[in-house]
């Protein structure tokens, strides 16, 4: 505990110059290397083993919505009272995984955390692969998937517009909005990366295809000054987009009316869950990264320490949700909230919810120790528990449904076959996703990086004097 | 201005680190040149001072068009659901405030984001696939970890022999005359 509070009060004293970011002191050129060698060096066979399971997946993916297309969702287990499954349960865990790379591109970008710089690009590839999944249930669960663009504000047949006030047409352009903006963030991020593999590129495919992504870029200081102003903004303005987006996600269950669903707490609850899943994430594919590809200095012990960090914060703060949870439903006096929360922690789902508690409250809590936040085998299977655990959240928030105010028509909903092939093929083609990208494009921001090296500062006068000369 | 500014030559100077890359960037400022731009693997710390540049516009652009999205967003809902075909739902007023925020969020976003972007390419006149840059064999590095000075001929000062033994007394190595092939 003393030394959790040692590192945070060294870390907000330090000024940033003075601290080293990336270990190992590399030249401009080794960064270089170390990043582009992934991408152009011979695709490795674990790569190919790796690519073909996470490919089949996706195949059960397209498999199980082909059918679904032509059955209908009745081959869901879906059914009164449990009328949201696991469409819902997988749309918001995959959204909310997202939000770990838009906090870490803009909300640390604008508080000047410069050790996001090692992990920024992959998880803003991670945010854009997860929204991807994400929006494959809304358009899916709809049922006439052939009238889908009746979600849209586009003059249709009916010649009646979309209804404003539904939370469920909120999250049509909160999406939408976040993956566009998260897309255009990681693209002006990849520009001077795209150019470097452009020069370097060897063969006439790889040049015409980097360059034309690159559109040209020649790493010009007046084409810097409004890249930086471009990118400041986006930062600026994709920040408000970390608290907004799973406030919407929120509200789709806080709006109704339903008890344990219609709480206040839901917005910054959800919020904290996102982020908390998100890093998880992050860390599960930064570890795997640094040991596939050596990349050791710049995933490195700090950043990975930052990392969990922020998930005993994020994770103490769905604790203390779910504990707030249960004393607003005693403090309403209303019977039937009271009835909602005893009956997840001891009721037919009580499995679900004590998943979820012991993932996602207990686990975190091990990061208060300084040597498991260090030791890469703890923070890996940590940050698969508390996945499990932030999946099971939502789906004990959506089950709760399977009881209501009619004790007649109470049931238990259990997932189908398809249900759960759907959710194994939306891993398959995150997985794909990922693979293709570290396969293609540069993981680590070279630019970023390279800016973030002592000997970047125009100041810097060689390692010794390099921290008496920092001053302007 | 031309969409697509013709650069016919471009005299290519070389420099060992950041700081000499700054340092020269002032002498050339200091000396009168306007066209010449620095080539840096990252934004330099301090550059934009040094070459005398002015503070982007950018901001601006993205405050106007997020504006006409947050515009564009209310009057959107407010027509579809109070003008062209409202629909009493639940009671709740043919204009719902309240509930028409989200919407009108996250439209003034995503304008703002696409502005942010499209000015940025715009400004910077981009996508360039021709350069008389790209034709030099050492330019290259400058996305890896070299750093240049480039001065165009349509400076005022140019004057090839002149600009180019300026370059060298500033600290300039490896100096090219680059022509659009």
């Amino acid at each position: 505990m003393a030394d959790l509070a040692q590192t945070a009060t060294k870390a907000l004293k330090e000024p940033a110059h003075h601290e080293r970011l990336i270990t190992g002191e590399p030249s401009f050129e080794q960064v270089t290397n170390a990043v582009s060698r992934v991408v152009e060096s011979k695709t490795p066979k674990a790569w190919w083993v790796l690519f073909g399971i996470s490919s089949s997946a996706t195949l059960l993916l397209l498999v199980a919505i082909a059918y679904l297309f032509w059955e209908g969702i009745g081959i869901w287990g879906l059914n009164v009272p449990v009328a949201w499954g696991l469409a819902i349960v997988n749309l918001v865990f995959w959204i909310g995984i997202g939000h770990a790379g838009t906090l870490i591109s803009a909300v640390l970008f604008l508080l000047r955390q410069r050790w996001r710089t090692s992990i920024n690009r992959f998880a803003e590839a991670m945010t854009i692969f997860a929204v991807i999944c994400a929006l494959i249930f809304p358009a899916i669960h709809v049922g006439r998937i052939w009238v889908v663009y009746y979600i849209f504000p586009i003059p249709n047949q009916m010649g009646v517009w979309p209804n404003f006030r539904s939370p469920l047409l909120w999250d049509v352009f909160a999406f939408g909005t976040y993956f566009t903006v998260s897309l255009l963030f990681w693209y002006v991020g990849l520009i001077p990366d795209l150019a470097t593999l452009r020069e370097r590129a060897t063969n006439r495919i790889k040049k015409i295809v980097y360059g034309v992504l690159s559109l040209g870029w020649y790493g010009g200081n007046k084409q810097w000054k409004h890249y930086e102003m471009a990118y400041l903004i986006l930062a600026a303005i994709a920040t408000p987009l970390v608290l907004s987006v799973h406030s919407i996600v929120s509200m789709d269950f806080a709006v109704s009316l339903l008890p344990g669903w219609h709480t206040t707490i839901f917005p910054p609850y959800f919020v904290a869950g996102a982020i908390f899943s998100g890093f998880a994430m992050v860390m599960t594919l930064a570890i795997l990264a640094r040991a596939a590809f050596g990349l050791k200095d710049i995933f490195n012990m700090r950043v990975l320490e930052r990392m969990n960090l922020i998930m005993l914060v994020t994770g103490s703060m769905v604790g203390y949700a779910y504990a707030m949870e249960f004393f607003i439903a005693w403090y309403s006096g209303n019977e039937y909230e009271m009835f909602a929360f005893v009956n997840r922690a001891f009721g037919p789902y009580a499995w679900a919810y004590w998943i979820m508690i012991s993932c996602n409250v207990i686990v975190p809590q091990f990061f208060w120790s300084k040597k498991l936040r260090t030791n890469i085998a703890f923070m890996f299977i940590a940050s698969i528990l508390i996945n499990v655990g932030m999946w099971f959240e939502r789906f004990v928030i959506v089950v709760t449904l399977s009881r209501d105010y009619l004790p007649s028509a109470w049931g238990y909903y259990t997932p189908t076959f398809w249900d759960i092939a759907i959710l194994i093929g939306s891993f398959g083609l995150f997985f794909s996703l990922f693979l293709l990208f570290l396969r293609f494009l540069p993981m680590v921001a070279m630019s970023e990086v390279k800016g973030v090296l002592p000997q970047a500062d125009p100041h810097f006068a060689g390692n010794k004097q390099a921290h008496s000369q920092a001053v302007s | 201005m031309k969409l697509v500014k013709k650069i016919d030559r471009v005299i290519l100077a070389e420099f060992g680190s950041p700081k000499e890359l700054l340092k020269a960037a002032e002498k050339m400022r200091q000396e009168g040149y306007k066209e010449f731009d620095c080539h840096s693997p990252f934004h330099i710390h301090g550059m934009d001072a040094a070459m005398g540049l002015k503070r982007s516009p950018l901001g601006y652009i993205v405050f106007a068009f997020a504006t006409m999205g947050l515009l564009g967003a209310l009057g959107l809902q407010y027509w579809t659901s109070a003008v062209d075909y409202p629909l009493v739902i639940s009671g709740k007023p043919f204009f719902s405030g309240p509930a028409f925020v989200p919407v009108v969020f996250a439209l003034t976003i995503l304008t703002a984001a696409i502005t942010a972007v499209v000015g940025m390419i715009a400004i910077n006149r981009l996508p360039r696939l021709r350069h008389p840059l790209f034709s030099s064999d050492r330019f290259g590095k400058f996305s890896d970890g070299s750093f240049f000075i480039s001065v165009e001929s349509s400076d005022k000062k140019y004057n090839e022999a002149h600009t180019a033994g300026f370059l060298k007394t500033i600290g300039g190595q490896n100096i090219e005359i680059l022509k659009d092939e």
